[in-house]
Order: structure tokens, then C-alpha cells, then sequence
């Protein structure tokens, strides 16, 4: 394959996504054939851009909180004092995971109402586990002699961490936080069922009118955003690798 | 200085290091010998506190090294271990200025100092100091760790293993290297090796380490010629003994009045290498020549054999 087919590919979608959030009437047409009993091609309920851009919202609101709490724990049970509690973490992040989205919206919403909330406490506990898994793993497996030589020139633990450990483990922790962003994409759209604000509206409207169009749209938009930042993480993750002076596969 | 008093470390029932005492004069390099598990790294380590003891009392210039926090102790000395350990994600020269930055030292100080520490390392300040270390050859990232533990100027230097991980003819460039470095700053150095061509060649002292304890500590010509146990005398390797005797002389001071025939051979040169050239050329006497290549007599065969005999 060509070198600049990928690019072109990339930005080929870009352009449609814009072109189709911004301005859907103008693909009526091709979603026309796909409904019945006249029913509207284009969903009109409300703005495809706004939606988009609180899907986003919501799913950026739940990674930085995940990458916080994820990160931190991590870095918590990889120092001295808190090895005891690497267990213990682990088991609570696994159940974070284990917990399926809906039935953590269906106990948040007694809880904390509808809307928007419930929608971030699932993303969050189901994005938990692979960031922390990916910061554990970039943490334990450094290099045992940059180690040793970061100690013995003399720095502090908090130097180690901030200095060494750290920028060193970035490539492997953006790498969890890109599948975390990934699934929370996806899954972000079960939030409308308790009327967050978010594309899986559209899709939701779609099933209940019977509407294959709006189904459609709905989850094309979502699927185009999800490959885009996928590949645009992967590209950041690469670059980083390459600053620390890492390999790239 | 630094004085080691009665140096132990236990791990549980293991013993690593067993009641180690000994003392290294300044400006001296004081290698420790031994085979793995021997307990040598540990001493080492023990000295800038990555280790901390079970018993006994490190001394450097006079004060216990536990009179400072560990890392400030540890900034105060240098290190260097086997496979350089660079910050991959530091530039080189970056990676030099580690502990002049932890110290605080201002910029121009830092630059002066990793510009001089690179050009006395043949480093190029301008083309090598951007790059990062995977860009360089193992030789040159070997230089660029050494460089990064006297960058703070300490007086103390530590090496485990520095050259363990070069090929022979990179290794005796980076020994040749830290010969002519040590006689330029004055550095104490302690360096750990397994390698007893190595422990004759740079010590003025070689202390050798068996299952924790310090066996014999004394100069290379004596460990060579009254080695204070059997193994002791594994170690130095009984057929290379002579050689190694040879390896520590100059030809300068063997000498000998008279003239011969043939490529004169520098007068610094080790006598096991003109033992070397005289039998490999069949020759019975070779010249030698001095600094300014002035001949200064002749070194022959039968006088190196007579300094490669048993010292009396």
C-alpha cells in the first residue's frame, strides 16, 4: 500500500464527518431509501453537531477522570509504602470492569438522577482498568539500570517519578487510556437511555420509530469518531515512544 | 579518604558482606575483585548508601556518609555501573547534567562543564550533545556514563562494572581513558570487577572478595606475589602469574645499558608488551626509546625474565 493512502483515507473521513454533522440535509438522499411510510431521513429532534460535540464532552469529562484516579493509584501501589495495596486495587479496578455500563446506569440513577451523571460514573468505573493496568505495567518494567542510576546520582523519590518513571511509562499509559477512550466512545451512547445528551439519542430515536436511518447515522458518526482518535492517539503514543527512545513496532 | 570499619549486611540469615575493613587513600583507584555473589557490589554499594548496612561505619574524609540524606550523599559522588544506565528519553547532554542540575548549579556553569567533560571525552559538544543515547555506539555511551558521574566534580568516584558490557579493544581505550581522567581531577575510584586483568592494570590497590568476606588487600605486585589464600591464587590464575607481574612495570625501568637493532619500542610501554614483541620477533634485545625519542638503551630478554620471576 501506498504511503499517503492511509492519510488520504484519514482525511477523506474527516471531511464527511464534518460535512455530515454540519450539514446533513445534504445526504437526505442517500438515506432517503432506508425509511418508510415517509418518515423523516435526518434526525430532527435536534442538532447532529451538538450531539457530537456533548458525546464528546461527556466521554473527555470521564478519560480525564479515569486517567486521574487510574494513574494515581497506580503510582500509589508501585511506591514502597502502598505495595500492600496493589491487591486491593486491582480487585476494585476489575470489578469496575466487570460491572456492565447499564447496570451501573440503572444504580446511578436513584442515586444521582437522569441526565448526564449517571453516564460518567459508568464510563468512569468501565475506563478505570485498562489505564491502570497499561500505568502498572509501564511502571513496573522500566529498565532496572536507568533505575539504578537515577538513584545513585541522587534523586529524590519524587524526582524518580516525575523525571524517570514517568515520561518513561507515557507511551504504555497513553496507550491505556486510548483503548479506555475508545470503549467509553462506544459505550457513552447507552447514556441516552437515561437522557444524557449524547449520539446514542439518534440511534435510540431510530429503534423506537422503527427509523434504520437514523440507527444508521447515529452509529456512523460514533464509528467515525472512534477511528479517528483511535488513530490520533496512536500517533501521539508512537511519537512519544520515539522521544523517550523507544522502539517503535 | 574513605574508610571502611567493620562493614556487614545481612539479608535475613544470608550474609552478604562479612565485617569488611579497609581503608582507600585519596586520589588512589582501589578496585575490588571477586567472583559473583561475592558480596562486592553490595560494599560498593554501600559506600553512597543504595545499600544501607547492618553493621558498621563508612567514612568519607572523616564523616560518617549517614550525616547527610541518602540523596544528597549521593550527589556528592559519582556513579557509574555496567550498561551505562542513560536516561533514554534525556539527550546526552542532558544526561550530563543530571546531578548539576539536581544541585542547582547555574546554566552557563552546567554548559561549560558538559562542553568541557564531552571534548575531553572526544565527544563533539555540538554534534553529540542534541542526540539521544540510543543514537550512539556502546563505546561512546559508556563515555557519556562516566562523563555523567564526574560531571558534579566529585571527589569520589563509583564504577561497577563500568566496562563489562564493551568489546576488549573499546574496553582498554575506555580504561586507557580513565587512567589519564583520574591523574587529571585527582578522583578517588572505586571499582568493582570480576576481571583480574582489569584489577592489575588500574588498581593501585586490588581487594578481593570471597563469599562476603575481604580476603587480601594490597597492592596489585603483591597480590600477585603473596597471595594470602588459595583463592586468591585461582583468581590471579597461576600460569598467568608472570605475565601480570610484567603488565605492571614500564620498559623505562628496565632498562639496560647497550644498544640494539631494530624498531625501538616507547619507553611507557608495559614490559609484558617488549616480552611480547622479543619473542614474537625472535629477537634477543630491543631498543627503547624515551618521550622525545631519544634512544635510552635496550630491554632484553633475559633481564625481563629475571623481573618476571617469583619477587623475592
Amino acid at each position: 500500500m501506498k504511503a499517503w493512502l492511509p492519510s488520504l483515507l484519514r482525511l477523506l473521513l474527516v471531511v464527511l464527518l464534518v460535512a455530515f454533522v454540519t450539514n446533513p440535509g445534504w445526504f437526505q438522499p442517500l438515506l432517503k431509501p432506508l425509511t418508510e411510510n415517509g418518515a423523516p431521513a435526518i434526525y430532527n429532534q435536534g442538532s447532529l453537531l451538538t450531539l457530537t460535540f456533548l458525546h464528546l464532552r461527556t466521554v473527555l469529562i470521564a478519560t480525564v477522570a479515569a486517567t486521574i484516579v487510574a494513574v494515581a493509584l497506580a503510582i500509589l501501589v508501585t511506591r514502597p509504602a502502598g505495595a500492600e495495596f496493589l491487591p486491593l486495587s486491582r480487585s476494585l479496578v476489575n470489578i469496575g470492569q466487570t460491572f456492565p455500563p447499564v447496570a451501573v446506569l440503572a444504580l446511578a440513577v436513584p442515586a444521582v438522577g437522569f441526565g448526564e451523571k449517571p453516564t460518567l460514573i459508568a464510563l468512569f468505573l468501565y475506563g478505570l482498568l485498562p489505564i491502570f493496568e497499561n500505568a502498572l505495567t509501564g511502571l513496573t518494567t522500566l529498565p532496572a539500570n536507568v533505575m539504578e542510576a537515577a538513584r545513585g546520582a541522587g534523586m529524590t523519590g519524587w524526582q524518580r517519578l516525575t523525571k524517570v518513571e514517568l515520561p518513561l511509562s507515557a507511551p504504555i499509559i497513553l496507550g491505556g487510556i486510548r483503548l479506555s477512550v475508545v470503549i467509553s466512545l462506544a459505550t457513552a451512547t447507552i447514556g441516552s437511555t437515561v437522557a444524557a445528551k449524547t449520539l446514542g439519542e439518534v440511534i435510540i430515536a431510530g429503534l423506537l420509530s422503527n427509523n434504520l436511518a437514523f440507527v444508521l447515522q447515529g452509529g456512523l458518526i460514533v464509528a467515525a469518531l472512534a477511528v479517528l482518535i483511535y488513530d490520533g492517539l496512536s500517533a501521539i503514543e508512537r511519537y512519544t515512544a520515539r522521544r523517550m527512545g523507544q522502539e517503535t513496532a | 579518604m574513605i574508610e571502611i570499619e567493620g562493614i556487614t549486611k545481612r539479608y535475613d540469615e544470608t550474609t552478604v558482606v562479612d565485617d569488611v575493613s579497609m581503608v582507600i587513600e585519596p586520589r588512589t583507584i582501589a578496585v575490588i575483585v571477586g567472583t559473583s555473589g561475592s558480596g562486592k557490589t553490595t560494599l560498593l554499594r554501600m559506600i553512597n548508601r543504595l545499600v544501607e548496612p547492618t553493621a558498621g561505619i563508612i567514612k568519607l574524609d572523616g564523616k560518617d556518609n549517614r550525616s547527610l540524606p541518602g540523596y544528597e550523599l549521593r550527589r556528592s559522588i559519582g556513579y557509574a555501573i555496567q550498561g551505562h544506565g542513560l536516561f533514554p528519553h534525556r539527550t546526552v547532554a542532558q544526561n550530563i547534567a543530571t546531578v548539576p542540575v539536581l544541585l542547582g548549579w547555574d546554566k552557563a556553569r552546567i554548559k561549560a562543564r558538559v562542553d568541557e567533560l564531552m571534548t575531553l571525552y572526544q565527544l563533539d559538544p555540538e554534534a553529540y550533545g542534541p542526540r539521544y543515547p540510543h543514537e550512539l555506539s556502546g563505546g561512546q555511551q559508556q563515555r557519556v556514563g562516566v562523563a555523567r558521574a564526574l560531571a558534579a566534580e566529585p571527589n569520589v568516584l563509583l564504577m561497577d562494572e563500568p566496562f563489562g558490557a564493551l568489546d576488549p579493544i573499546i574496553r582498554n581505550k575506555a580504561q586507557e581513558d580513565l587512567l589519564a581522567i583520574q591523574k587529571r581531577f585527582g578522583t578517588t575510584i572505586i571499582l568493582v570487577t570480576h576481571d583480574m586483568e582489569e584489577a592489575v592494570h588500574m588498581g593501585d590497590k586490588i581487594a578481593v572478595m570471597d563469599a562476603g568476606k575481604l580476603v587480601q588487600y594490597a597492592k596489585p605486585a603483591e597480590i600477585l606475589a603473596k597471595p594470602a589464600s588459595a583463592f586468591v591464587e585461582t583468581l590471579v590464575g597461576a600460569s598467568e602469574k608472570p605475565f601480570r607481574l610484567l603488565s605492571l612495570g614500564r620498559v623505562s625501568d628496565a632498562v639496560e645499558k647497550g644498544t640494539a637493532e631494530g624498531e625501538a619500542i616507547p619507553g611507557d610501554a608495559s614490559q609484558r608488551d617488549a616480552l611480547a614483541e622479543l619473542l614474537w620477533s625472535g629477537r634477543p634485545a630491543l631498543p627503547v626509546k624515551g618521550e622525545d625519542g631519544k634512544p635510552l638503551g635496550r630491554v632484553t630478554v633475559d633481564g625481563l625474565v629475571k623481573r618476571a620471576a617469583r619477587p623475592a
